[in-house]
């Protein structure tokens, strides 16, 4: 009996797992696509439990609770700010569970053939995925240095090292008893891991978190095949493209290929090459004069990046675009994609400060808009508003799509100092005649803002 | 045909599917797009307890398993919550 019950589980839960993505394409609909989601994989662990050679229970239920026990909290006391970091360390734990049943599978069922070609794919995706992700939460949670980490010859060292394990990996399916070359695959492949992510710096952290997401879901997928299993087939497939796309659009709103941000080790040539930046006048405004400039204008767009999640200042964000709004002054947001530390972190950091989401549009829609706006405030950007990018074909970031807020009639930043970005690269936005420079923190600038506009209210 | 070359089929299909079914999704819901495949990816769980309860698992393979049961349960939860608190945030005007 269950052993007809479970494969239908298993197609609803391959059918939820399909409709949880379809859902996810407008906000009204997202949370059903979480709900699918959950059914589907509850339907799934349910119909494994059920199969006759499941015999033993006690062990799988602690460690059920144990992993809820640890998951639950991490996902309902972390700060939102916090999203970028707890996606990396999720996907190395994913990454540790297929590399881990991958490992038990090889010892216990000495499998050969289609299946060990399918486990060694699935360990090599999943040993490499953990080590990399805890590199990349080490970044982001800034317990490792976030730039880049470079060294003459690197490149050829991590292929190298990659191909070891690669060389690995295909001497495991030749011998008779793989086991014995298994735990210097697994040393490469961690090591590769390890590699891969130290000449990856924050502005790059969009594509390669992305990416991770694509290897971990590849990895699931080949533990499809190993067991022979198409729902984990079909759900790691939909988990791998889903990380490509997303990697491809990241890589698409830098005019990058994967190669680049992969081996290119962005921010840290371009700094010794442009070196020195002439000395130029800026023009700066306090936060009186921009208040006002702000009260008077009938279109704001802001451009957040970021400089707005390192210092928190999305509320007293949301507190200026509220007094704004009362008055009649059409305030958007423009976001652009690879803002942040990974795809829609501006989306999040903005929603979370109770921002209504028809206000805040995509690059595309917005650039249009900015001839016609009266001011473009930018906030903790730097590189996706540099118009370099537009009009300097020798620029490390020449041809990156931007937000063309220089088109603006009046262009403010928020900036702590003349420091570049993280590109290293000058902005010629900053020296324009219509630029004003705001110099301060993010958070305490925007405060004053708030101040500014309430007290020109009572005036 | 041998149940491999069903798998590969399947695969090819499941991911034009998923190419499509993404490229719909609003670069507005990117980052909850992302936590919320990371826990259907955590279906791996399914492998871990064919691993972990198999009747003729030795230690080693149970030890392992539910290693990778307690990953993927964590990965599980933790995803689909913070998919839902997050999505929870995203409102229109005057749905305050």
């Amino acid at each position: 009996m269950t052993e007809i019950l479970y494969p239908i589980l298993y197609l609803f839960a391959a059918a939820l797992y399909i409709l949880a993505l379809k859902w996810m394409n407008s906000p009204a609909t997202a949370r059903r696509g979480v709900w699918a989601g959950e059914t589907g994989m509850l339907l799934a662990v349910v119909g494994t439990l059920l199969r006759f050679e499941v015999v033993e229970y006690h062990w799988i239920m602690l460690a059920f609770l144990v992993g809820a026990a640890i998951g639950a909290p991490l996902a309902l006391k972390m700060p939102m700010t916090a999203v970028p970091q707890r996606t990396a360390i999720a996907q190395a734990f994913g990454a540790l569970a297929a590399a881990l049943i991958g490992t038990a599978e090889l010892f216990e069922a000495r499998p050969h053939g289609f299946t060990l070609v399918a486990l060694t794919v699935e360990m090599l995706l999943g040993y490499v995925t953990f080590t990399a992700s805890l590199v990349a939460f080490g970044k982001l949670q800034e317990l490792l240095p976030g730039r880049p980490m470079t060294y003459r010859g690197q490149n050829i060292a991590n292929l190298g090292v990659l191909a070891i394990a690669m060389a690995l990996g295909v001497a495991m399916n030749q011998t008779v008893d793989p086991t014995a070359i298994f735990p210097f695959f697994v040393g490469f492949s961690l090591l590769f891991g390890v590699l891969l992510i130290m000449p990856i710096g924050g502005a790059d952290m969009p594509t390669v978190i992305a990416l991770l997401n694509s290897y971990a879901g590849l990895s699931a997928s080949a533990m499809g095949f190993a067991f022979d299993n198409k729902l984990l087939i079909v759900a790691g497939a939909l988990d791998g493209s889903s990380g490509l796309i997303l990697s491809i659009i990241m890589c698409r709103a830098m005019n990058r290929s994967f190669t680049n941000v992969l081996f290119g080790a962005f921010g840290t040539l371009q700094t010794s090459a442009k070196g020195e930046v002439e000395q130029r006048p800026v023009r700066s405004a306090s936060p009186e004069e921009a208040a006002s400039i702000l009260d008077a204008a009938r279109s704001v767009i802001i451009v957040p990046g970021y400089g707005l999640a390192v210092a928190q200042a999305q509320h007293k964000l949301r507190e200026m675009y509220d007094i704004l709004s009362k008055r009649g002054v059409d305030v958007r947001f423009a976001i652009h994609p690879v803002a942040g530390r990974m795809p829609g972190h501006m989306n999040v950091l903005l929603a979370e400060a109770d921002i209504p989401y028809d206000k805040m549009v995509e690059m595309d829609e917005i650039n249009g808009e900015f001839p016609m706006c009266d001011v473009a405030l930018v906030i903790g950007a730097n590189d996706v508003v540099n118009p370099a990018a537009k009009n300097d074909p020798t620029s490390p970031i020449a041809g990156m799509p931007i937000l063309e807020v220089d088109q603006a009639r009046t262009v403010m930043i928020i900036k702590r100092g003349m420091a570049a970005g993280f590109a290293g690269i000058d902005n010629e936005l900053y020296y324009m005649d219509k630029t004003l420079m705001l110099f301060g923190d993010a958070k305490s600038f925007v405060s004053s803002l708030v101040k500014e506009l309430g007290a020109q209210v009572a005036a | 045909m041998h149940s491999y070359e069903v798998g590969l089929w399947i695969f090819l299909l499941a991911a034009f599917l998923g190419f499509e079914l993404i490229r719909r999704v609003s670069p507005l819901l990117h980052t909850p797009l992302m936590s919320l495949t990371n826990a259907i990816s955590s279906i791996a769980v399914v492998g871990a307890i064919l691993v972990a309860g198999h009747k003729d698992a030795s230690t080693l393979a149970k030890v392992l398993g539910c290693l990778a049961v307690t990953a993927s349960t964590i990965n599980a939860v933790g995803g689909y919550l913070i998919t839902d608190r997050t999505l929870k945030m995203f409102k229109k005007r005057g749905e305050r």
